[in-house]
């Protein structure tokens, strides 16, 4: 194919390659939300690919409600100089300067993330601007393709952050790979239509629609409470998992890590995720999303 | 003989090298657990994290089975692959194989924001290759018979010892296969 007709994946895009070159190093791992270094350190020795400096873990910012946003930069710093691996960082959804002060702190990926009180109603971060690279949260394809479209390096499926329960990330993941197999179905003449369809970049939809699969990696997140819920959202397309809440929720959190770290690894091994299932302290509560009001849930933040 | 290359699955970029050895016309098999290696006649160790490798390595017998392996059949080791490979890492946290002497030094150039691209001189061929370099490790104190097959400035960045070759750069993540196919060729 001629590389001209690929500006996503064109191999002259040094930058590009650069920022999504770390997203395809993160892909089969386990990537945690820690709140302290101490957290960090128990994420990093369970095996964790990455982890995610927040304030508070998500089932947290739910209970205390308020205004959620970028995290205290010594706290993120105290997290970067005590583990090796990659350190990701959220801030508020439309909010550059939030991403330019993360991008100055030398985070390693850059989350703008629904699970923080969005800043702008109308506009994401226009992400082409960083070096950092950036993840973004999608609920379907047109929703992904628009974040790839303003430069992130990396989709995660949105799931219902905090609740402990898989249901959304399943759909979430479901929609996408549903739509990316439709679209390969599709003839030429019907892709504009398509991208129409789905408010997403032409470009972008005769890409899907040639390789069956997003131009970055795709990972999913919200509501992986189990190693179970790691395998199933693997064998369902995610390439790796976000674990939020789940895990420092939990009444063992070291040993959860480590369980879910191999569950994400051997996701299709029914022998291996029974022995890692074995044993685990109860798991966190978790909300049935009809306890979760509408305008509580944080997956329809963004668009 | 038919090749079939292993590609370790545990965690990274494993996919990207099945990609990189279908463009070539080889086959690949992804290695999690031992007797997957039974088949094959070569082993990638793919870039990732080391940390998360090292542990999961120590796991279900794989780090024993691959240095065995190592002892017949080449390996090419890839970032924390390379770090793998190493026979000592600047990292308590890592157990590394030691299928080749020399010292790892983990995400020597920095974090991301330092990660880059360039133009790198392979002594196996005439034209430079485009090298992306991720949160890459460094490789110091070879041993006397290990030979650089690749320097950036002034650094060695790819060696090879035997059939085995490493690098702290990513073949995988670009279209041009000559690195998967210079390693292949020694076979």
């Amino acid at each position: 194919m001629n590389p001209s007709n690929r500006p996503y994946t064109n191999s002259n895009n040094d930058d590009f390659k650069v920022k999504v070159g770390l997203a395809e190093m993160l892909k089969g791992g386990a990537i945690m939300d820690v709140t302290n270094a101490d957290q960090a350190k128990i994420a990093e020795d369970a095996g964790a690919c990455a982890v995610m400096a927040l304030e508070r873990i998500p089932s947290d910012i739910r209970r205390d409600g308020g205004v959620a946003r970028m995290s205290d930069p010594d706290m993120i710093q105290k997290i970067k100089d005590t583990v090796s691996i990659p350190v990701m960082a959220k801030c508020r959804i439309g909010h550059f300067a939030e991403a330019q002060i993360i991008q100055a702190l030398e985070v390693d990926f850059i989350d703008e993330s629904e699970v923080l009180t969005p800043a702008d109603e109308a506009n994401h971060i226009y992400k082409k601007d960083f070096k950092v690279p950036f993840v973004c949260g999608a609920t379907n394809l047109g929703e992904a393709l628009r974040r790839i479209a303003e430069g992130a390096a990396m989709i995660r499926t949105k799931g219902e952050a905090g609740s402990g329960n898989i249901i959304e990330a399943v759909r979430h993941m479901r929609a996408l790979q549903d739509e990316m197999k439709r679209l390969t179905t599709l003839g030429k003449e019907q892709l504009m239509s398509v991208a129409k369809e789905h408010g997403a970049p032409y470009d972008l939809v005769c890409y899907v629609a040639e390789h069956g699969k997003l131009p970055v990696p795709n990972f999913s997140a919200g509501g992986i409470a189990t190693p179970a819920d790691a395998a199933l959202v693997r064998q369902l397309g995610a390439q790796a998992v976000f674990v939020g809440s789940g895990i420092f929720k939990s009444d063992d959190p070291a040993a959860r890590a480590v369980s879910i770290v191999k569950a994400t690894t051997h996701y299709d091994d029914p022998a291996v995720l029974l022995e890692v299932s074995r044993g685990l302290q109860p798991g966190m509560k978790g909300l049935a999303m009809s306890e979760i009001p509408q305008e509580e849930r944080l997956a329809a933040r963004g668009w | 003989m038919k090749i079939i290359i292993g590609v370790l699955a545990l965690q990274g970029a494993y996919q990207k090298h099945v990609d990189s050895l279908t463009m070539l016309g080889v086959e690949s098999r992804l290695i999690r657990k031992t007797s997957e290696l039974e088949q094959c006649c070569a082993l990638i160790l793919p870039g990732g994290e080391s940390t998360t490798m090292s542990l999961l390595l120590q796991e279900n017998g794989l780090h024993e089975a691959i240095k065995q392996f190592a002892n017949e059949y080449p390996v090419m080791g890839v970032c924390a692959g390379l770090i793998m490979m190493a026979s000592e890492v600047d990292d308590e946290r890592i157990t590394p194989l030691a299928l080749v002497q020399f010292k790892a030094l983990r995400n020597f150039y920095g974090r991301q924001l330092h990660s880059f691209t360039a133009d790198i001189k392979l002594n196996f061929d005439d034209d430079t290759y485009r090298a992306p370099f991720i949160r890459a490790p460094d490789i110091e104190e070879l041993s006397g018979d290990i030979q650089t097959l690749a320097s950036y400035n002034d650094k060695a960045v790819m060696i090879g010892q035997g059939k085995h070759i490493a690098m702290s750069f990513h073949p995988e993540l670009t279209d041009d296969t000559r690195i998967h196919a210079y390693w292949i060729n020694q076979f």
